[in-house]
């Protein structure tokens, strides 16, 4: 494996794989959420409990249970930064932290105006909210840690210790449910094979969220390319780069 | 500072050196102790001005105030832990030594328990009778207390190691290390909730436990690691 990747250590090349990656995630992205979307909002029977509000899950649920797969991701990519010592991981932290935290952000917003219509307030203290709104402000904590330091390669070494540290929230999170059992209902879609809801709502669902995996991914390509110029800004590689665009 | 005359010695020693020597500074700077320790009490001291001074009301949101108050106070007195000893680069000479990091970290977070948490302890059972928190609960606050705040120190000190070489770290730290004190939060003021209705907490109080023994093996790795970033 180390063969494989053994390139992937020069930011040139991982720049170029990423420029070549980045479009398809985009297309990918575009077509699963219109395809997803449309059929979501306008073609799925509406629930016979919760009427049309129901619809807000497909935006929910995906970026919920993204938010967390994104933080996982983050602390794993992390680990391995601090472990092999390796320069574009940190990169890496300092891409995909702010995108975790927008779609934390997204599933805490779309949760309140579910909620609304459904238990008829905006927020309850239930441990699930709760625990997610924990993990916004862990997000946000790598975020800033991340920029209080000038030093950019030390910022993001520290942002990435802390967000190994924060990953203990996730088991939390993820068995709150069970653990403090309130308001929140239970899991419906992750019970692979035999979901608890019906074929035609369950479907859309499932591209939906491969709709939000590769937006994430378009995102996260773009912001690492971001990271990966401005680290490098002084290399001929990156030179060479701006004034062929220039051209 | 014994660690320079030999070139090793055993981890005990170096525990007990450092550990000593993080006590005796702290005991010739007596405001560093007192103060967070009057910001406890003051605080505690604010809530009952706040909501008025109903013993019911009180009585049901003690456990709560006491131990918020707690995490506030940690989370001042934490600046300590590190900061004069990266100011004065006595940091990078531990750092450099041969002995591990891991123990003389955890040197210095015992000394400050023993420094920040302790006193805590001690004046909490007075802070409850302010409060009006029912009598069978002490015990629960104390015990929940006594195991919760080396968690508090423990887990604090991942913060200050991070922030120790920004500037303005005092406001970051807190965005930090709170959120990560929200599991103990918790489960200390659902302990002595439980025991003020005589229920049995010790669920509660087992896992506090277990954050404690999971804090104590594993935050001084944290430490030693956000350290050597922060002093590069």
């Amino acid at each position: 494996m180390w063969k494989w990747l053994h390139p992937y250590a020069n930011p040139e090349k991982t720049f170029h794989l990423t420029e070549k990656l980045t479009p398809w995630f985009g297309y990918l992205a575009m077509i699963l959420l219109a395809v997803g979307m449309t059929w979501a909002l306008l073609f799925v029977p509406p629930d016979y409990q919760q009427g049309n509000s129901f619809r807000i899950f497909y935006i929910h649920v995906p970026s919920a249970i993204l938010s967390l797969s994104v933080y996982v991701a983050m602390a794993i990519i992390a680990f391995s930064a601090l472990v092999w010592q390796l320069k574009l991981a940190d990169a890496s932290v300092a891409a995909i932290a702010p995108v975790g935290a927008a779609l934390t952000a997204v599933a805490l917003f779309t949760g309140a105006a579910w909620g609304k219509p459904t238990w008829g307030t905006w927020w309850v203290w239930d441990a699930r909210l709760t625990s997610q709104l924990i993990q916004l402000f862990l997000y946000l904590g790598v975020i800033a840690l991340h920029n209080a330091f000038e030093d950019k390669a030390q910022g993001s070494k520290a942002a990435g210790i802390l967000a190994i540290v924060g990953v203990v929230n996730v088991p939390i999170i993820k068995y709150s449910v069970e653990w403090w059992n309130t308001l929140h209902q239970g899991q419906t879609v992750t019970q692979i094979g035999k979901p608890a809801m019906t074929m035609d709502m369950y479907l859309p669902f499932v591209v939906c969220l491969f709709g939000f995996v590769f937006l994430i991914s378009w995102l996260i390509c773009l912001r690492f390319k971001t990271e990966l110029l401005e680290r490098n800004a002084t290399r001929p590689w990156v030179k060479d780069l701006v004034n062929q665009t220039e051209k | 500072m014994s660690k320079e005359i030999k070139t090793s010695i055993s981890y005990r020693r170096v525990f007990y050196t450092v550990f000593k020597r993080d006590l005796t500074i702290a005991f010739r700077h007596k405001d560093d102790i007192a103060n967070p320790l009057l910001f406890f009490i003051l605080v505690v001291t604010l809530f009952p001005l706040g909501i008025g001074p109903e013993p019911n009301m009180l009585a049901r949101i003690a456990p709560g105030i006491i131990w918020v108050a707690a995490l506030l106070a940690t989370l001042l007195s934490l600046d300590r832990l590190f900061k004069s000893d990266h100011a004065d680069g006595s940091l990078e000479q531990m750092l450099l030594s041969p002995s591990p990091t891991f123990i003389i970290v955890l040197a210095k977070i015992c000394a400050h328990w023993i420094i920040s948490g302790l006193p805590l302890i001690l004046i909490s059972p007075l802070l409850a009778v302010l409060l009006y928190l029912p009598e069978n609960a002490y015990g629960a606050l104390l015990l929940t207390l006594l195991i919760g705040t080396p968690v508090l120190s423990f887990i604090g000190a991942i913060g200050v190691a991070l922030t120790v070489g920004v500037k303005k770290g005092g406001v970051l730290l807190s965005l930090l290390i709170l959120p990560l004190y929200i599991p103990l939060l918790i489960f200390a003021t659902s302990a002595i909730d439980t025991a003020a209705m005589n229920l049995p907490y010790t669920g509660q109080l087992a896992i506090i436990g277990a954050l404690f023994i999971g804090s104590v093996t594993l935050s001084p790795f944290a430490v030693s690691a956000a350290l050597k970033v922060s002093t590069n």
